[in-house]
């Protein structure tokens, strides 16, 4: 694109370059080290998962994915997605309304809350529900005289990956949210449509593909979380394994084939969530939030 | 809903629904995120100072806090430079491939922490595809500290990417050209014009990685070995003591692992306010 050839008749025709770029030579090394790199770190390990799921054939991948205990860790890992991602959805929704569309104290404040647990070790994460909710936790106790329990079972992983799935859709939206501004929905109130239809037909519409983009990245994080979960599960065979978990058990055992043959579904799972991420980004840039960063 | 002006704290508006969305969002963050972390700084003072320094100052919890926060440091500025050169590539460049490229920078994001521990010890232990050749020459990768800087780079690239690139795509060509019109050579400008105003994109996108390291857990632990004193990460520390039920002693490193956060979190809030100033935005 730098190659523009110069339009004053030289003795010599020699291709221009912008004084604003480097030598051909110099670009060249350069895409060639970044790419080196990146297949080093990145391909490499992706292709290593899909190398050894299926080493041993695709019938032993099969049975793999399909044993009893995976099978129920698959099971186990869709319903925590299935009570966390909408619980998120319904915070990140609203958080985004009331700071994207009011002006009030402490906002910035909200707003660095929100993201706190991107800054938390998921181990702490874990730590923290076992110190509320374990056997000799502040409230646990009292919860297991009731016969609930949370940690070593199904209500504490979910826990867990609701907190650290928490920022993903509210971080999302609030930037969009804010950028938009509140002239559409002030129009459609002054026209006359109630605050409820004015939320689901202007609002939400507004921001469905950063919506999408957040579950969408929520989703991923829910389903693929390790170290938050691993406190909290107490890894019960067959109850409370998810995926994660599951690869960790079958490595611990040596079963390399089967660890990777679960591995590769959740590979699986984060290149769909990339390939419909990068859709999203080429086809709707204006309409997902100008920040990329997560 | 309540009158406007009967929240003093807020402007009026006209859009209905403060209250019930903001009374919501607040309840589920408390109740999610701010009361359980409020336990745990609960332990953390019921402990009492001396018992809380003896625990913190463990020679065993020092060693890990030592290997995460140093193989942290050393991966984020690996991937600083790394980093901004693909930032650079991808946004400078035009080559083939090069949206799959960007595209698969995010990796890191989308693939589980425990996938990526098991796939990148396959590579590095002495019978894996690189791990074969590092043997040879008498060099051990995985199981060794080596192995986590290793995992701690993998996970922490894209927060720089993704910080830099942004700023490159924004930043003001014609300045460059400037430079060079007023005589200066590729270098020169690269080094004294556009370095400098990528500063502090790449250090937001530092402290983002390096946060993120100091408490990864999933995909370090099938790397790392885990032998005491040598390979050990704090996050992993927290794990062994919460399995012998010693909630005092992983509670006093999670606090610690805790106050360092925050101090980096605000560090980040102050760079972006300081690089915003500095770009002239807002």
């Amino acid at each position: 694109m730098t190659d523009v050839t110069h339009g004053a008749p030289v003795a010599a025709p020699r291709a221009f370059v912008s004084p604003a770029t480097e030598r051909r030579v110099v670009r060249i090394v350069l895409v060639l080290v970044a790419i080196a790199f990146l297949a080093i770190f990145l391909f490499l390990p992706l292709i290593s998962v899909f190398y050894e799921a299926f080493r041993a054939g695709f019938s032993a991948f099969l049975r793999a994915v399909t044993e009893r205990e995976t099978a129920s860790a698959i099971r186990l890992t869709l319903l925590v997605a299935a009570f966390s991602v909408p619980a998120n959805l319904v915070f990140g929704v609203a958080a985004a309304w009331a700071i994207a569309k009011y002006e009030f104290k402490g906002k910035s404040l909200l707003i660095t809350l929100i993201d706190l647990p991107f800054s938390i070790s998921p181990v702490t994460s874990g730590l923290i529900y076992v110190l509320m909710f374990g056997a000799q936790g502040y409230i646990g106790p009292v919860l297991a005289d009731h016969g609930i329990k949370i940690i070593f079972a199904v209500p504490g992983i979910v826990l867990a990956t609701i907190f650290v799935t928490f920022p993903f859709i509210a971080r999302e939206l609030i930037p969009i949210m804010q950028a938009q501004g509140s002239q559409d929905e002030e129009a459609a109130l002054s026209l006359g449509a109630s605050g409820l239809k004015t939320f689901f037909r202007v609002a939400l519409p507004n921001v469905k593909w950063a919506l999408l983009y957040g579950v969408l990245l929520c989703n991923a994080r829910a389903m693929g979380e390790f170290g938050a979960v691993s406190v909290v599960s107490g890894h019960i065979r067959g109850k409370t394994n998810t995926m994660p978990l599951q690869v960790e058990i079958l490595y611990n055992e040596y079963n390399y084939g089967a660890a990777f043959a679960v591995a590769s579904l959740l590979a699986l799972l984060a290149l769909f969530t990339l390939i419909v991420k990068s859709v999203l980004e080429w086809r709707y840039a204006d309409e997902i939030a100008a920040t990329r960063r997560h | 809903m309540a009158r406007a002006t009967a929240f003093a704290f807020r402007k009026p508006s006209v859009l209905p629904g403060f209250g019930l969305t903001l009374g919501f969002a607040v309840a589920y963050l408390s109740l999610i995120v701010l009361v359980p972390l409020a336990g745990l700084v609960v332990k953390t003072a019921s402990m009492g100072w001396p018992e809380f320094w003896s625990l913190a100052t463990d020679p065993r919890t020092l060693a890990a806090l030592r290997l995460s926060f140093g193989a942290s440091a050393a991966a984020a500025a690996m991937n600083a430079v790394f980093g901004l050169l693909v930032a650079w590539v991808l946004v400078r460049y035009e080559f083939p491939g090069k949206r799959i490229i960007d595209a698969m920078v995010d990796l890191p994001f989308a693939l589980p922490t425990a996938v990526a521990g098991i796939a990148l010890t396959a590579i590095y232990a002495p019978n894996g595809w690189i791990g074969r050749y590092a043997a040879e020459a008498g060099v051990k990768i995985a199981y060794t500290p080596i192995g986590i800087f290793i995992a701690l780079v993998f996970i922490g690239l894209p927060f720089i990417v993704r910080t830099v690139q942004p700023v490159l795509e924004d930043m003001d060509r014609e300045v460059e050209e400037m430079a060079a019109t007023l005589g200066a050579n590729r270098l020169q400008t690269v080094v004294r014009i556009v370095l400098p105003t990528l500063a502090p994109a790449l250090l937001t996108g530092f402290a983002l990685a390096f946060a993120r390291a100091v408490g990864e857990y999933g995909s370090v632990i099938f790397i790392a070995g885990n032998i005491p004193y040598v390979s050990e990460i704090a996050p992993l520390l927290i794990v062994i003591r919460l399995t012998e039920f010693n909630y005092a002693a992983a509670t006093a490193i999670a606090t610690v692992m805790l106050a360092l956060s925050f101090v980096i979190l605000l560090a980040i809030n102050l760079l972006q306010a300081w690089s915003r100033r500095r770009l002239g935005h807002d």
